[in-house]
C-alpha cells in the first residue's frame, strides 16, 4: 500500500517545475489552437510578475483578436478604439510617468488604421512599450489583407494573392519606426520555439528596464501566425512562417544603442 | 435585358449591385458584419470588366476621404462600413454634405455604443437621420428590409445622390447584411461618361475653374448657403418620401418599423390578426425624408401606434412629432444585438390595448 | 406551406453550407427562401447555426425563436434548441458525442448516425449531405432531383465532379434515419 504514490504526494512545492503565472487570470484563452497571441500574453504576464510591476502597470489593448487581453491579464487595462492605443498610452504615461505602460497591437491595428498614432508616438519618443503582433492578416474579422500581408499571399480581400501593383507593398513598420529618433529600442522576435520564446522574453524585459530609465519608445515586433485564417494546421503555419515571413521580416534587433556601444568597445 | 435571379447575402447583393449600377469606385475597410462587401468586390475584380476601382483603405477615415475626392470628380463612388467605422467617417460625411457632393454610404449597423457587439441593431438611427457630423445637414437615408432592397437601393441611392448632389446613406443592419434571400439583379449598366459641370476634372479654357469646398468665411454667404441647403432638404421632403403599408386600410392599431424590425412586425401583424386584432404596419423606406404626412393621416384612424426598433427608442421621436399628440405612441425595442420576436411585439401591443 | 428550420452544430461541420444547399434546391421549385446564419468569432471551432425558411408565401421575419424542425449536430446545440421546437414539431439529431438525449415527448424525434456513416463512406465532408438526406426523408419538401440542381448552383464548378457522391450521401441518409419517438 505504501508503494503507491498518490498524485497529492507528487504535487509538492519542491517538485514544482511549471505553474500558471499569477498575473494571468483563470479565464480560458479564446485563441485558436497554435495561435501566437496566447504565448505572448504569458510572456508579458511573467515579466510583470517577475519584475513586480502588477500594481504599476497599465495595459492598452487593441481591436483585433487580442481585444480581450484585459480578460487574461490581471492588471489595469484600457480598451482603445481600433488603432488608437498609442494615443491613449501617450496621455496615460505623460499623466503618470512613474507607471509601466504598454500597448499590445496587431498589424491591422498598428500598421493600417493606427499608422499615424504609431508613428507620431514613436516620433515623440513617448516613453512606453509597443508590442506589435504581426501575423500578416486581419485575424479577428476573418482573414482580410493586412498592411503586412506578403506579396502574393492570399487573403479574403486579396483572393488572387496580394498584387503589390494595386494593393501596395507590405509595410515594415518596425523598420520605419527604427529610423525615428524617438525610438530607443526596436527589435523583431518570434514565439514559435522555446528558444524564441526566451529571446522575446528577454527583449520585453529589456524594454521594461529602458522604460524605467526614461529612454523613449521601445518597440517589440513579434512575427506571429494565424493558423485559422492562413487555413493551415498549427505546425504548417509555423513552418510557413519560417519559410515566408522570416525572410521578409528578419528576426533580430533593429536598434539597441546599448548593445551597439558594447559591441563597439 | 432580363433581370437575373440569384441567392445572395445582403452584403453580397450590395457589392454586385454596385458593379451593375456602373459605380466608378468603392473604398472600404474591413469590419464585421459587412466585410463581405469588400471581399466580394475584391473577388469579382470589376476593374477587369467595368473598370470600377476597388480599394481596401488603411482606415475608415481614409476610405471616406477617398470617396470625397472621387465624388468631387463627379464619379459614382461609395463606401460601406458598420457602426464604429461609420462614426469615424462622420467628419468626411459632413465635408461631403457641405460641398454638396453625391455619394453612397452603406451602414450595416451593429449594436453599440463603442465597440459594442457585432450582432444586428438599429441604434444608429439618430446618427444617420439627424446629422452625425457637425453642421446643419441631412443625408437622404434609405432603409432596406430585404436582400432585394439592398441591391435596389444601390441604384436608387446613386440616382438620388446625383439628383440632389447630396450624400445618401443606406441604413441596413447585420441581419439583412448576413442573410441570404432571392434577389433579382438588374442588368449591367454602363459607367457614366457624362461629367457633371461642377466636377473637378481639369479646367478647359471653355469654363471657369471648379472648386469643391465647404469653406465660407463670410457669414452672410454661409447663411445663404445654409438656406440653399434647407430649400434642398425641403424639396427632398416634398418629393422623395417612400414607405410601404401592410394591412393598414382597416387597422385599429399601427406598428411603425423599418428594416429588420419591419420584417418581424409583418409576422406580428399576421399573428395578431389571427387573434382578431386589426393591426397594420407602416414601414418607412426613407427615414429622411420621414413619412410624417402619412403617419399624421393614419393617426386619425388608429387608436395607438407602436414604434418597434432595435434601439432604446430613436425613430419613435419622429413618430411622435408626426402624430403630434393625436394618439398615444409607444416604443418597443430590444438592444445589444437582440432581435425582437414577432410574438414579443404582439404581447407588448396587447399590454398597451388592455392597459390603455 | 411554410417550413421553419434551425440547423445547429460545430463550426466547420458544414451547418451553414447545408442550409445553403437547401435554399438553392428550394428555389429550383420556385419556393420562397431565407437563410439567416449566426455569425461572428464564435464560429471558429465554436457553435454555428442557421435559420432556414422555405415557403410558398412571401417570408416575413427571417429571425425566429420557434421552429418546425431542428437539425442538431452536437450536444451544445441540443441543449440550446430542444426547447425551441414547436409542439408537434420534429427534431433530428446525430447521436455522435451526445450524452444527454432529447427528452421532449410532445415532438417527433429522429436520430441519424451520419458521422459514423460518413466515416464508412470514407469521406467526412459528406456528413452534412447524409443529414440532409435524412431530413428530406422525413420532410420531403424538396425533390432529390432539385437538390442535385441546387448543388450545381451552390457549388463552384471545380467541385461538380463530387455531385454524384453527394447524391449518394443523400440517398444513404434517407435509408439510415430512424424514428426514436413520436409526439
Ligand atoms: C473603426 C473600426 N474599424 C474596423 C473594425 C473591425 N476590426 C476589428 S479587428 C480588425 C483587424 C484586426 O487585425 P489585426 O490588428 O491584425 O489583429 P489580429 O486579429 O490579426 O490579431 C478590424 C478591421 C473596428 N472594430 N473598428
Ligand atoms: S484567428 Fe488567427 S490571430 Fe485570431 S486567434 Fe485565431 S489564429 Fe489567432
Ligand atoms: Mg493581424
Amino acid at each position: 500500500m505504501a508503494e503507491v504514490t498518490g498524485i497529492k504526494e507528487i504535487i509538492k512545492p519542491e517538485n514544482l517545475v511549471y505553474k500558471r503565472t499569477s498575473v494571468m487570470t483563470d479565464e480560458t484563452l479564446h485563441y485558436c489552437p497554435g495561435c501566437g497571441h496566447g504565448t505572448v500574453h504569458r510572456i508579458l504576464a511573467e515579466i510583470i510578475d517577475e519584475e513586480g510591476l502588477q500594481s504599476e502597470t497599465i495595459g492598452i489593448t487593441p481591436v483585433g483578436c487580442s481585444v480581450f487581453l484585459y480578460h487574461y491579464l490581471d492588471i489595469d487595462s484600457q480598451e482603445a478604439a481600433h488603432g488608437r492605443a498609442p494615443a491613449l498610452a501617450t496621455a496615460i504615461k505623460r499623466l503618470m510617468p512613474e507607471k509601466f505602460v504598454f500597448t499590445y497591437q496587431g498589424d491591422g491595428d498598428l500598421a493600417a488604421i493606427g499608422t499615424s498614432e504609431t508613428i507620431h508616438a514613436c516620433n515623440r519618443g513617448e516613453n512606453f512599450l509597443i508590442i506589435f503582433i504581426n501575423n500578416g492578416i486581419y485575424g479577428m474579422t476573418g482573414g482580410q489583407m493586412a498592411p503586412t500581408t506578403l506579396p502574393g499571399m492570399k487573403s479574403s480581400t486579396s483572393p488572387f494573392g496580394r498584387d503589390v501593383k494595386t494593393m501596395g507593398n507590405p509595410l515594415k513598420m518596425t523598420d520605419i519606426v527604427a529610423t525615428l529618433p524617438g525610438t530607443y529600442y526596436v527589435t523583431r522576435q518570434s514565439v514559435h520555439t522555446p528558444a524564441n520564446v526566451r529571446k522575446t522574453k528577454k527583449a520585453i524585459r529589456k524594454a521594461v528596464q529602458y522604460q524605467k530609465l526614461n529612454k523613449g519608445t521601445c518597440f517589440v515586433e513579434v512575427v506571429s501566425n494565424c493558423p485559422s485564417n492562413w487555413k493551415m494546421t498549427p505546425v504548417q503555419a509555423n513552418k510557413w512562417m519560417e519559410e515566408n515571413m522570416f525572410p521578409f521580416y528578419p528576426l533580430g534587433d533593429l536598434k539597441d544603442p546599448e548593445k551597439q556601444s558594447t559591441e563597439q568597445k | 435585358m432580363e433581370r437575373e435571379l440569384r441567392l445572395m447575402k445582403g452584403n453580397e447583393a450590395v457589392a454586385e449591385a454596385a458593379i451593375r449600377a456602373g459605380a466608378d469606385g468603392y473604398f472600404g475597410y474591413p469590419i464585421t458584419p459587412q466585410s463581405e462587401i469588400l471581399e466580394y468586390l475584391m473577388g469579382a475584380n470589376p476593374m477587369e470588366t467595368t473598370g470600377m476601382v476597388v480599394l481596401q483603405a488603411e482606415s475608415e477615415v481614409a476610405a471616406i476621404n477617398m470617396v470625397y475626392g472621387g465624388a468631387g470628380c463627379g464619379k459614382k463612388v461609395m463606401t460601406s462600413s458598420s457602426s464604429p467605422g461609420i462614426s469615424l467617417k462622420q467628419e468626411g460625411i459632413t465635408y461631403i454634405a457641405g460641398s454638396e457632393l453625391p455619394c453612397l454610404i452603406v451602414n450595416v449597423v451593429r449594436g453599440g455604443p463603442g465597440l459594442g457587439t457585432i450582432q444586428p441593431a438599429q441604434s444608429d438611427y439618430f446618427q444617420a437621420v439627424k446629422g452625425g457630423g457637425h453642421g446643419d445637414y441631412h443625408l437622404i437615408v434609405l432603409a432596406p428590409a430585404s436582400v432585394q432592397e439592398m441591391a435596389d437601393f444601390v441604384d436608387l441611392g446613386f440616382e438620388l445622390a446625383f439628383k440632389y448632389r447630396n450624400p445618401v446613406m443606406m441604413l441596413s443592419d447585420g441581419a439583412i447584411g448576413q442573410m441570404m434571400e432571392k434577389v433579382w439583379l438588374s442588368p449591367q449598366k454602363e459607367r457614366s461618361k457624362t461629367v457633371p459641370e461642377w466636377a473637378t476634372t481639369g479646367k478647359p479654357p471653355t469654363r471657369e475653374r471648379n472648386i469643391i469646398t465647404s469653406l465660407e468665411l463670410n457669414p452672410d454667404n454661409q447663411e445663404k448657403f445654409n438656406q440653399k441647403l434647407v430649400e434642398k432638404y425641403n424639396r427632398i421632403r416634398e418629393n422623395e418620401v417612400r414607405f410601404e403599408e401592410f394591412q393598414c386600410s382597416d387597422a385599429d392599431y399601427l406598428l411603425v418599423a423599418y428594416g429588420t424590425s419591419a420584417r418581424i412586425c409583418q409576422k406580428s401583424v399576421q399573428l395578431a390578426r389571427g387573434e382578431g386584432l386589426k393591426v397594420g404596419l407602416l414601414r418607412p423606406i426613407t427615414l429622411f425624408p420621414f413619412p410624417s404626412k402619412r403617419l399624421s393621416e393614419l393617426a386619425e384612424k388608429v387608436s395607438l401606434m407602436i414604434s418597434v426598433e432595435m434601439s432604446a427608442g430613436q425613430m419613435v421621436e419622429d413618430v411622435l412629432l408626426s402624430v403630434n399628440g393625436k394618439v398615444p405612441v409607444y416604443h418597443y425595442g430590444r438592444m445589444g444585438g437582440i432581435v425582437p420576436t414577432p410574438d414579443e411585439v404582439v404581447a407588448f401591443l396587447k399590454s398597451k390595448i388592455i392597459g390603455g | 406551406m411554410t417550413e421553419e428550420i434551425i440547423i445547429a452544430g460545430f463550426g466547420g461541420q458544414g451547418v451553414l453550407s447545408m442550409g445553403k444547399i437547401m435554399i438553392h434546391s428550394a428555389v429550383m421549385q420556385d419556393l420562397e427562401v431565407s437563410w439567416m446564419p449566426s455569425y461572428g468569432p464564435e464560429m471558429r471551432g465554436g457553435t454555428a447555426n442557421v435559420t432556414v425558411i422555405v415557403s410558398t408565401e412571401r417570408i416575413s421575419s427571417p429571425i425566429l425563436r420557434q421552429f418546425d424542425t431542428a437539425i442538431i449536430l452536437n450536444q451544445q446545440s441540443l441543449d440550446k434548441f430542444e426547447g425551441s421546437v414547436k409542439q408537434g414539431g420534429t427534431l433530428i439529431y446525430d447521436t455522435n458525442g451526445i450524452t444527454r438525449h432529447p427528452e421532449r415527448k410532445d415532438i417527433s424525434v429522429y436520430s441519424i448516425d451520419a458521422v459514423e456513416e460518413a466515416g464508412k463512406m470514407n469521406n467526412p465532408k459528406i456528413f452534412n449531405m447524409i443529414v440532409l438526406g435524412g431530413y428530406l426523408k422525413i420532410k420531403p419538401i424538396i425533390k432529390t432531383e432539385n437538390v442535385v440542381k441546387g448543388l450545381q448552383e451552390s457549388l463552384p464548378e471545380r467541385y461538380h465532379h463530387l455531385i454524384p457522391l453527394n447524391q449518394q450521401a443523400i440517398e444513404r441518409g434517407m435509408e439510415i434515419i430512424r424514428k426514436v419517438s413520436e409526439s
